[in-house]
C-alpha cells in the first residue's frame, strides 16, 4: 500500500532533479532542511530518526542531496523524508515535508476493531509487512 | 559542467558567437572594473584574473556552440604575504565565477584548519563535510592551508581532512571551487608533500607586496570609507610612517596600515578631548593630523630590527 504523507505524496515519486528544485525553493525561503528516516510509516509515528542535524546554513541544495544520498545508502529500505523548518518568529514550525525514499515493499496499514463496553467499538491502525 | 545534449539538429546551435556581446551580457566587465577601481596595485593578480575570465568565457562560448570542451578545473591557490588582499580577491573571484555561471550561488565560505580538523578520532570527517555542505554552490576559501598538513605528527587528523577535500575537489567539480591561500614558501612545501593538491589546482596566483605609494593610497581609501581624511602634513607623515614600518618586524602590508589607522583615530579622539576648550566642528572631527600619526612608536624606535619589539 502506497503511504501518502506530506506534500506530493499522491504524485509519482520525485526524481532527484525535482527534489533538488524543491530544496532550492525551501532554501530560498530560508528554511532549514532536515533529513529523517523510519521503518514505521504509521501516521501517529511523528518522530522519525534524524539523519544528522537539520541544516541551517546551506546556500545550495547540493549539500542536502549529499546527505540524502548517504542516508539512502545506509537505509535503502526505509522511508526517508525531508522536513523544511521555518525558524522565524510566529512560525517556528515545519513548513513543508515530503517523502523522498520508499522501500520496495511498502507495509500495509491494517485496521483492527475491538469490542469494548456496551456496543462501542475501538478502531486501531497497525502497520504490517 | 555537464556536457550539453548531443546536437541532433545543427539549427539548434548558434554558428557564431559574439565574444564582446557575451562579455557584456555576463556582467564580467563590471566585476573586473570594480576590481580595478577598488583594489590598489596588484597588477599581476588582476592580469591573471582577466586571463582566467577570458578563458572561462571562451569555454562557455565553446559549450554553447557544441564544440568539444573539457570542464575546466577551477581550483586555485593564492600565495602571498599577509595583508596582500588574498581574501578580498577571493570574494571577487566568487562573484566572477558566479556571473560566468561556473558556480551556482557565488558565496564565499572562509575557513582555517580549526574549522575542518576535529579534536578526536571520528570528529574530522563530519566537521569537514559540514563545511563542504555549506560551501556547495560557492567558493571554499581555506586560509593558511598548509596547517592542514603536519608532517611532524603522523597521527594528525589533518590528513583525513585533506583526503576528504581531495575527493570532493575531484568529484564535485561542478559544485564548488576550492581556493587555498597562504604564504608562498610554506604553500610550496605543502604542495610538495601533497602532490594530490598540486595536480588538482590549475591556477596559481601570486600576490606581490604593495609598494609605499600603493600603501599610502590604500590608507587614504580606508579613511575615506570611514569618513575621515588626512590633512596635507598628515599624508606626508603617513608616507614616512609606511616606509619606517616596512623595515620593522611583523609587517603585514594593508593589515598593518589598517591597524595604524585605527590607532591614529584613537589618538585623534584623545587629542580632541584634551584640546576641546570650545565646540568643535565636523571638519575637526574627521581630520587626522600629523600629530596623530607621529605619536606612533614606530617613529621612536631607533633599532628597526628588534624582533621582540612590535608597534
Amino acid at each position: 500500500m502506497r503511504i501518502t504523507q506530506g506534500c506530493f505524496s499522491f504524485l509519482p515519486d520525485l526524481s532527484d532533479e525535482q527534489i533538488t528544485a524543491q530544496v532550492e525553493y525551501c532554501l530560498s525561503k530560508q528554511w532549514a532542511i532536515g533529513v529523517e528516516h523510519t521503518d514505521d510509516p504509521h501516521p501517529r509515528n511523528t518522530y522519525w530518526e534524524m539523519w544528522g542535524n537539520p541544516m541551517f546554513d546551506l546556500k545550495d541544495a547540493k549539500g542536502v542531496m549529499m546527505e540524502l544520498e548517504d542516508c539512502r545508502k545506509a537505509h535503502p529500505q526505509d522511508y526517508i523524508r525531508l522536513n523544511a523548518f521555518d525558524s522565524s518568529r510566529g512560525f517556528e514550525t515545519v513548513m513543508m515535508s515530503f517523502i523522498v525514499n520508499r522501500p520496495d515493499n511498502e507495509p500495509k496499514l491494517r485496521m483492527t476493531r475491538t469490542e469494548s463496553r456496551g456496543r462501542s467499538q475501538h478502531y486501531a491502525w497497525e502497520t504490517r509487512r | 559542467m555537464a556536457m550539453p545534449e548531443a546536437p541532433s539538429g545543427t539549427e539548434s546551435l548558434p554558428t557564431s558567437v559574439d565574444l564582446a556581446e557575451e562579455y557584456k551580457a555576463s556582467g564580467v566587465a563590471e566585476v573586473l572594473d570594480e576590481l580595478d577601481r577598488e583594489l590598489v596595485g596588484l597588477k599581476p593578480v588582476k592580469q591573471r584574473i582577466r586571463e582566467t575570465a577570458a578563458l572561462l568565457l571562451v569555454e562557455r562560448a565553446r559549450r554553447a556552440m557544441g564544440l568539444t570542451h573539457e570542464a575546466p578545473s577551477l581550483h586555485m591557490s593564492f600565495t602571498g604575504n599577509p595583508g596582500t588582499g588574498k581574501t578580498t580577491v577571493a570574494l571577487r573571484m566568487a562573484n566572477l565565477l558566479h556571473r560566468l555561471g561556473y558556480i551556482r550561488k557565488g558565496h564565499l565560505v572562509s575557513v582555517t584548519r580549526d574549522d575542518l580538523v576535529g579534536q578526536y578520532i571520528g570528529h574530522t570527517a563530519p566537521k569537514t563535510k559540514e563545511i563542504l555542505k555549506k560551501a556547495m554552490g560557492g567558493v571554499l576559501f581555506i586560509d593558511e592551508a598548509y596547517y592542514l598538513y603536519r608532517p611532524d605528527n603522523e597521527r594528525d587528523y589533518g590528513q583525513e581532512a585533506i583526503e576528504i577535500l581531495l575527493q570532493v575537489m575531484e568529484n564535485n567539480r561542478d559544485d564548488l571551487v576550492v581556493i587555498l591561500a597562504g604564504y608562498a614558501d610554506r604553500m610550496d612545501r605543502f604542495f610538495e608533500s601533497n602532490p594530490g593538491f598540486r595536480s588538482r589546482i590549475a591556477h596559481h596566483i601570486d600576490f606581490p607586496d604593495y609598494n609605499d605609494g600603493e600603501l599610502l593610497s590604500i590608507a587614504e581609501g580606508m579613511l575615506r570609507r570611514q569618513g575621515y581624511r588626512f590633512d596635507t602634513k598628515a599624508a606626508a607623515m603617513m608616507g614616512d610612517y609606511i616606509s619606517r614600518r616596512r623595515r620593522q618586524p611583523h609587517f603585514a602590508n594593508a593589515r598593518s596600515i589598517r591597524n595604524a589607522l585605527d590607532r591614529a583615530r584613537l589618538r585623534q579622539a584623545n587629542r580632541l578631548f584634551e584640546e576641546s576648550a570650545r565646540p568643535i566642528d565636523a571638519e575637526q572631527l574627521s581630520t587626522i593630523t600629523a600629530r596623530d600619526i607621529s605619536a606612533s612608536r614606530v617613529f621612536t624606535m631607533v633599532e628597526p630590527n628588534h624582533p621582540e619589539i612590535t608597534s
